[in-house]
């Protein structure tokens, strides 16, 4: 196995509504940034991977479109996924073991602004059973929700109490989309969206982008003082249906991160891709991650979220806090899929 | 004004699906109300029926028809229905299990009220009026109560008895009647057949004002079943003038925080010409504005 690490990163802030860009128009600053932090060009890059879904901007093919931000002629070594920009860092990570090459470019966006992402979520589901139906995104989490309460695991109190430290924590982020003061007793007043999901306990929708680059062993250290090691990075993922799982337990997550090391000594703090209240719970829980982990620093996905960008940006921020010596070891998460059907761990590390 | 265009635009593919033999045939069989599920390689019965269970083993051949019922496993109640929601009035998404599977559904339960939802709640499948061979041939599914309803009809004629048409006709005139029992002087309003003080039957006939004391009341302010009434409303006790025996009225005409007992009370009464052998020919008593009865006077009647 060869060493890859995190070298820079770069996002754009999470807003409400960039209104005024394309797809390359978003990717080009994040691109350009990530690699102009370490002295690199596009010519540079050993291989460039993307992750993003075209239903967000409603248009096929969009990812195609995102690839006129980059530098791509002559002809690049390029990939994509339509899942989140996390998995194409896993995708990166795992061409980067061919050996032939030492760096990599991973980026991803999300324009969530122009369509109904809830609605949109609903294409997740089984087409046969669930999609028909409509069960859009928030009500699958609701379920999810309901199901911690009745098995006496979580109060709709504690999901408001993770939510007012998301969004405390996301004050000293000047990318975070929601942050600031925010009282329990008022989110518990708020009307449920659906049951026992109030607004707040749910994510913003946001639009975003971010990119990564990945280096290798001695070229890393060329680059950086201090990068950011990857020492272990695994996914793992569950039935599709949600009634063939217990709602209230991630396996996948607990798997991959033992698979990924984290039991072979102690994280600073974690970034969980925890887009619900609850999820944060579940995942904890799971992976065992106690009150001496600092959870998302950042904010996580309930201070910003940008659909395709969120769990990338996880990695990002897990690692830049390793890159400015801030931290030592951290887990970086992002789920993928309907109630955290999948699950990708990685451990960072600096020297 | 803003730099940026903006159009709306619809995206939509009208693709169709292979549905297979397993997921073929449930959706078939839901065409004509029958519910059923997939056996598994190591005996589970799996509804919504599956290709290969979660060990991702292939699931049998063999389907069970199942009771279209089941158990609320978990649920989440929409007060407001997004587009597309199978329902557009509040309603609850829940995982139900089916009754002999041992797996969980996805789909709606049409319960009007998020009271009535509660995890390990039992119900039942109601069917779509067209079916078309998809998921929601089912409609939803609805709670089923562990009572079925039981009323009790029964028809009659009913007789007052001497005593109480002569009360009755008394009122289709005007009038309020009672019966005294001649040895001990009390007299009943309305008329009973003996006092039961004595045991001496009441049969002499007196008339009595319509204008009496409010003895004692209660101020009605909940709803309930069969209520008449908007609460909150005044029901009181009233003694009328040379009774003994308190009728029963509505209290009206006055601020329900200045009614007191002792007050001294009148009939308002319907126009005459509506008038039957009712006591409704009294729409309520209101204050006459005289002074409060002592409460000495009135005590034995409490």
């Amino acid at each position: 196995m060869r060493d890859v690490a995190i070298v820079s990163f770069s996002q754009l802030p999470s807003v409400k509504a960039i209104d005024a860009t394309d797809e390359a128009e978003l990717v080009q600053p994040v691109t350009a940034n990530a690699m102009k932090q370490v002295g690199l060009t596009q010519d540079d890059i050993g291989f460039t991977c993307s992750g993003s879904t075209d239903y967000l901007p409603g248009r096929p093919f969009s990812f195609v479109a995102a690839v006129d931000g980059l530098k791509a002629w002559p002809p690049i070594r390029e990939s994509h996924v339509e899942m989140d920009g996390a998995f194409a860092l896993y995708e990166a990570w795992v061409r980067l073991m061919h050996g032939d090459i030492d760096t990599a470019l991973v980026f991803s966006f999300g324009k969530s602004s122009l369509g109904s992402v809830p609605d949109i979520l609903n294409l997740q589901n089984d087409p046969y059973y669930v999609q028909p139906l409509g069960l859009d995104s928030i009500s699958a989490a609701a379920l999810q929700a309901q199901a911690m309460i009745d098995a006496g695991r979580a109060t709709e109190r504690d999901f408001a109490e993770i939510v007012a430290r998301s969004r405390k924590n996301a004050i000293d982020n000047p990318n975070a989309h929601i942050k600031g003061d925010f009282s329990v007793d008022e989110m518990l007043e708020e009307p449920y969206i659906s049951s026992p999901l109030r607004k707040s306990f749910c994510p913003p929708v946001s639009d975003s982008a971010a990119a990564i680059v990945l280096a290798v062993g001695d070229r890393a250290k060329e680059l950086v003082k201090r990068p950011a090691w990857i020492r272990g990075i695994d996914h793992r993922t569950e039935p599709h249906a949600l009634g063939q799982r217990d709602l209230t337990t991630s396996p996948s997550s607990k798997l991959a991160a033992e698979k990924a090391g984290l039991v072979q000594g102690k994280v600073d703090l974690a970034e969980l891709h925890a887009p619900f209240a609850h999820q944060e719970l579940i995942l904890r829980e799971a992976m065992g991650l106690g009150d001496e982990v600092s959870i998302n620093p950042s904010g996580g996905a309930l201070a910003a979220n940008s659909l395709m960008t969120a769990g990338l940006i996880r990695f990002g921020e897990a690692a830049s806090r390793i890159l400015s010596g801030d931290a030592t070891r951290a887990l970086a998460h992002t789920s993928n899929g309907v109630c955290l059907q999948h699950n990708l761990v990685a451990i960072l590390e600096g020297e | 004004m803003s730099e940026i265009l903006s159009a709306p635009y619809v995206l939509e593919y009208t693709y169709t699906r292979s549905t297979g033999p397993v997921v073929g045939r449930f959706l078939e069989s839901l065409r004509y109300e029958v519910l059923e599920g997939v056996k598994t390689a190591d005996g589970r019965v799996l509804c919504p029926p599956l290709e290969y269970d979660e060990e991702g083993e292939p699931t049998t051949d063999e389907f069970v028809q199942l009771r279209p019922s089941g158990t609320v496993k978990t649920w989440s109640w929409v007060p407001e229905p997004r587009k597309g929601h199978p329902f557009d009035r509040p309603f609850a998404w829940a995982l139900i299990q089916i009754d002999g599977a041992d797996n969980a559904m996805v789909h709606a339960v049409d319960a009007q009220n998020a009271k009535r939802m509660r995890t390990g709640m039992r119900v039942r499948l109601r069917w779509a009026d067209e079916k078309h061979g998809t998921i929601r041939d089912i409609a939803c599914f609805e709670p089923m109560a562990s009572y079925v309803p039981s009323p009790v009809h029964l028809e009659y004629d009913v007789n007052p008895g001497k005593h109480y048409s002569a009360y009755l006709r008394g009122l289709q005139e005007g009038k309020l009647i009672g019966g005294r029992d001649p040895e001990a002087g009390k007299v009943y309003v309305p008329p009973r057949g003996a006092d039961p003080m004595t045991g001496n039957p009441t049969n002499e006939y007196v008339e009595v004002p319509d204008v009496g004391v409010l003895t004692t009341f209660t101020i009605i302010r909940i709803p309930f079943e069969g209520q008449k009434l908007t609460p909150p409303y005044c029901f009181g006790a009233i003694v009328l003038d040379g009774a003994d025996s308190p009728i029963y009225h509505l209290i009206s005409g006055v601020p329900h925080d200045e009614i007191r007992m002792g007050m001294r009370v009148r009939a308002k009464w319907k126009p005459q010409d509506e008038w039957e052998t009712s006591l409704e020919n009294i729409l309520y008593f209101e204050p006459t504005g005289e002074p409060d009865a002592p409460f000495d006077s009135y005590k034995e009647h409490l």
